[in-house]
């Protein structure tokens, strides 16, 4: 990657005016993801952001690589067919909780079962946005939204546990208040092949204020987000006083004190089976309990993409180029003179 | 058919004949008409099919809901229709016979399974007596064949269970048939060994019955009903026998090979367009990429992904497909990106007649989309010309960067007839323009790319991501023409409406002027479009064959309309319009011609014969010569 031209910040911006509202969590997002172009070493042009519709969608009018803003869930399924036909490209996909889990989760499930090489960002802030407040497959029972003015009685979506079941060989969880860590993330799922799932929380201070601000606020972080390290036993809390064991398939947040370091689960992303990630994943249904964050599984898994390349080169290699006269014969003939 | 005063071991001619099988969807009636036809086509006969199934894979069997059908029509020359009906029926048990017999033409040929008229099938299937002994069949010439049986002692001696015996009697029939109307024996021989290869019992049993059936026809005297379909004088050429979904898929294919891009198929299984998918998915050493997607959006979603990438994005449907991808449709207008939609009508509304054929959904690929969001539309009209359809989608879709909606049907789809295989370095070209550099230069001297800068065919570029010094944003809100940012200015919008709207009627100069087949000086000309060219045809050469005069004009492209139709359609004293629908098309010419248009319309699931359409024009050349 060595002819890869040196950038900055200010070449992955576009001249366009953004467009969020004064504090949306978006624009940390959007700083943190411009300010880590330039490490990535790739190159704009090789680079696509493909989007749905909501507020996270407008996501790849700021960047200056391609971008396509498709329609409402649909981005996974037009990402597919790019990233298909195109091997070459680095390909993110960028959508809100509505776009992905409601209208669009069907694209989204399957485009992690295929994994297909996509870096999906889930900008989760658990509330529809652009349609003025809406309750999302993510809010939480009881919430009181315009379209729930008694609460909602539906039981939401757990982003991370429904990736995990969904197959996706990796799954990650973040935060719009931790620059660092959102870009470790992102470079994590970039450097992945095969599709990359990260959950976004992300503060929508219009509809939604403070819906994660439990777990974010700074004071807060050290007591309430478990910070997933690869090889390392899982534990928190300002001093490592807290910790998780599995016991009988189930996680479960212990004092460290109480049970040693040795009894704590030690983090393996690499795990081929998903239930200990998945244990995981349930510590937290609500925003108010210590919940993970970090890589929760990586795994290699064939890449679908390149499943596809694999099986036209080696149709090729077995049948040679397409030979379309070759093919308008193939079936008997008979000549008429 | 009933002299049967001539020689011992002659063979009376004909100049064609309509055979029509028909059994339990399980008795392989679908495979019996498929290797009749192979072997009449290697034999030289002109033909068509009409292959007729029930939508479910295994209706109750015996029963007149579990009848398939197989019609195929042989001639020594030229012809369009798979028949008006048939002369031949062979009904395998008498659901079949209760339900076919009366398509049979007066004074017809039936061919029956007499082994499967036993009382348990004749209540099935409704008799209250045997058809084969009550008078039914007068006036028929009837030939009965024990099949079940005789197939089984054919196959007693070489291991194979009777059960399974019993299953090779559809080869008995086959064989039967092909001594009747003298056509090769080894083509079947030849497809036997090669379709069951690996399988030595079903290879032994199958050729055991075609032999015995054939051997029936030669030992039980029925010389009489013996027929001989000369070759057809078809122009010279190397032919194949082809149906319209594996024509249709070829034509994806070379289209690909003429752009020199890959080919992208986006689909989702859905009779009757599954065949493609699977056709396309055979050829990956073309570059051919299949993807069966999670549902028909994300089927033609990922379409539009791939042609966003540079390559031709097709998605393959059926009516309810086209329903749930009409808002991606609307997107690749809106992004002016190449794509084409191709639409395999079966009858409708909602889940309909899955395998039956209409062509109702052309109102629905005109407007079946929010907002003003017009599109080209291109129709095929006889199986092999779907290769054809298919190369002109792409190139419109390509060169002029929309979609396209290409519509065939469910009688194209399955029906088969000889194509004489083109020469492929006649096929033309298509041209792929992928934009290169910047096109404009801002106020202050920097060179840009502009997204939505148009060619004088008020074209965009197609900049595909990996192209240094291009990248831009395009989506489906609405743009500024030119830059292509996000505009929501009155006076854009309108614009943008117009232009999008112009560009699609510019297409105009860029197809070719349609042209009138039979008499330009007729009174009455018939448009049409799709399939009910072949119908058409057959009624015009029987109009013409009687001293009557017709104009047919047939239009291959549907949006926009050929430049020199308004004027053609304003020289006639009348225009009729036959379509397998409520009068769509008429709909559309009345509008934008104000012509008195009339509307000749069939929507009972099977393709016009040329016999109604021939007593349609018949009646409207009556009107206007009376009225003279």
């Amino acid at each position: 990657m060595t002819d890869v031209p040196v950038t900055t910040r200010k070449d992955w911006a576009t001249d366009q005016e953004v467009r969020w509202c004064p504090g949306c969590g978006d624009y940390s997002i959007l700083t943190a993801m411009q300010l880590l172009m330039p490490e990535m070493g790739v190159r704009r042009e090789d680079t696509v952001f493909v989007s749905g519709i909501g507020c996270a969608a407008r996501f790849p009018y700021y960047m200056n690589t391609y971008g396509l803003h498709a329609i409402h869930g649909r981005s996974p399924a037009v990402a597919t067919g790019l990233a298909m036909a195109r091997g070459d490209l680095h390909v993110w996909v960028v959508g809100g909780d509505g776009d992905m889990m409601s209208i669009g989760g069907n694209h989204l499930i399957h485009a992690l079962r295929r994994n297909v090489n996509l870096n999906i960002l889930l900008f989760n802030n658990q509330i529809y946005g652009l349609t003025k407040g809406q309750y999302s497959p993510t809010s939480e029972r009881g919430k009181v939204t315009k379209s729930t003015p008694h609460g909602s009685v539906e039981q939401p979506f757990n982003a991370v546990s429904l990736a995990l079941g969904a197959e996706a060989s990796f799954v990650a969880r973040t935060h719009d208040m931790d620059r660092g860590h959102m870009q470790e993330m992102f470079r994590r799922a970039h450097n992945h092949p095969g599709a990359a799932f990260v959950e976004v929380y992300q503060n929508c201070n219009v509809f939604n204020d403070g819906a994660f601000a439990a777990l974010t606020k700074r004071d807060a972080r050290d007591s309430m987000l478990i910070d997933l390290k690869h090889g390392e036993p899982v534990r928190f809390g300002s001093d490592g006083e807290f910790g998780v064991v599995i016991e009988e398939g189930r996680a479960r947040v212990v004092t460290v004190a109480d049970v040693g370091v040795d009894a704590l689960v030690v983090h393996d992303e690499t795990d081929p089976d998903p239930s200990v990630a998945y244990s995981l994943s349930r510590l937290a249904n609500t925003n108010d309990v210590p919940t993970p964050v970090g890589v929760f599984r990586a795994v290699d898994r064939s890449e679908y993409g390149s499943a596809v390349t694999s099986q036209i080169a080696a149709s090729q290699a077995k049948a040679g180029p397409g030979d379309l006269h070759k093919l308008l014969h193939s079936r008997p003939t008979w000549q008429v003179a | 058919m009933t002299n049967i005063a001539q020689r011992a071991g002659e063979v009376r001619k004909a100049d064609g004949i309509v055979l029509r099988f028909a059994g339990d969807s399980g008795d392989g009636m679908q495979l019996t008409g498929d290797r009749f036809t192979s072997a009449s086509a290697l034999f030289g006969n002109d033909l068509a099919t009409l292959p007729e199934f029930p939508a479910e894979i295994r209706a109750p069997a015996g029963t007149l809901a579990g009848v398939s059908s197989f019609q195929v029509h042989i001639s020594d020359h030229d012809i369009t229709t798979p028949g008006d009906a048939p002369t031949v029926l062979v009904a395998m048990n008498p659901a079949a016979l209760k339900s076919d017999l009366p398509l049979l033409q007066p004074g017809g040929t039936v061919i029956v399974n007499s082994d499967a008229f036993n009382e348990r099938n004749l209540s099935k299937a409704g008799y209250e007596s045997d058809p084969l002994t009550d008078g039914t069949l007068d006036g028929y010439t009837v030939v009965t064949a024990p099949m079940t049986d005789l197939t089984k002692r054919a196959c007693q001696d070489l291991g194979v269970k009777p059960r399974d015996a019993e299953r090779s009697k559809n080869f008995f029939a086959l064989g039967l048939v092909s001594w009747l109307y003298s056509r090769p024996v080894e083509p079947t021989v030849d497809w036997i060994d090669g379709k069951f290869a690996g399988r030595d019992t079903v290879i032994a049993a199958n050729k055991a019955a075609f032999a015995a059936g054939h051997a029936f026809g030669e030992t039980a005297e029925l010389g009489a009903s013996r027929l001989m379909v000369a070759p057809a004088a078809l122009d010279p050429g190397t032919y194949t026998n082809i149906n319209g979904n594996t024509a249709l898929s070829w034509g994806l294919i070379a289209a690909s090979q003429l752009a020199g891009i890959p080919l992208f198929l986006g689909s989702y299984p859905i009779t009757p367009a599954s065949d493609i998918l699977h056709e396309l998915a055979r050829h990956k050493n073309f570059g051919v990429r299949t993807l069966q997607a999670e549902d028909e959006i994300a089927a033609v979603g990922a379409a539009l992904g791939a042609a966003y990438g540079g390559h031709i994005g097709v998605t393959t449907t059926s009516g309810p497909g086209m329903a749930l991808k009409a808002e991606t449709v609307g997107l690749a207008v809106s992004l002016e990106l190449p794509l084409v939609v191709i639409d395999i009508q079966r009858g409708g509304p909602s889940t309909g007649l899955p395998t039956k054929t209409e062509a109702a959904d052309l109102l629905m690929a005109m407007y079946g989309r929010h907002g003003e969001a017009p599109l080209p539309i291109v129709s095929a009209q006889s199986p092999s010309d779907c290769f054809f359809a298919a190369i002109e989608a792409v190139r419109i879709a390509v060169e002029h960067r929309t979609p396209v909606i290409l519509m065939s049907d469910g009688y194209l789809a399955n029906s088969s007839e000889p194509w004489r295989i083109p020469d492929v370095e006649q096929l033309g070209s298509i041209n792929i323009e992928f934009a290169s550099r910047p096109n404009h230069v801002n106020d202050d001297g920097e060179a840009v790319f502009w997204p939505f800068r148009r060619d004088e065919r008020l074209v965009r570029p197609w900049a595909i991501p990996g192209t240094p010094d291009l990248m831009h944003r395009i989506g489906g809100i609405e743009k500024e023409d030119g830059s292509g940012n996000i505009s929501y200015e009155p006076d854009n919008h309108q614009a943008m409406v117009r232009l999008r709207a112009e560009r699609i009627a510019l297409i105009a100069h860029h197809i070719p002027p349609v042209e009138v087949i039979g008499d330009p000086d007729a009174d009455v000309a018939v448009v049409g479009w799709g399939s009910t060219w072949g119908a058409i045809t057959g009624a015009r050469r029987r109009l013409e064959a009687a001293g009557h005069r017709l104009a047919h004009i047939h239009l291959r492209h549907l949006n926009p309309l050929p430049a020199n139709l308004g004027e053609l359609l304003s020289s006639f004293e009348r225009v009729v319009v036959p379509e397998m629908n409520m009068g769509q098309l008429c709909r559309m010419l009345r509008a934008e011609y104000l012509v008195d248009a009339k509307s000749v319309t069939k929507v009972s699931g099977q393709p016009f014969t040329a016999a109604e359409l021939a007593e349609a024009f018949y009646r409207e050349i009556e009107t206007v010569g009376a009225a003279r």
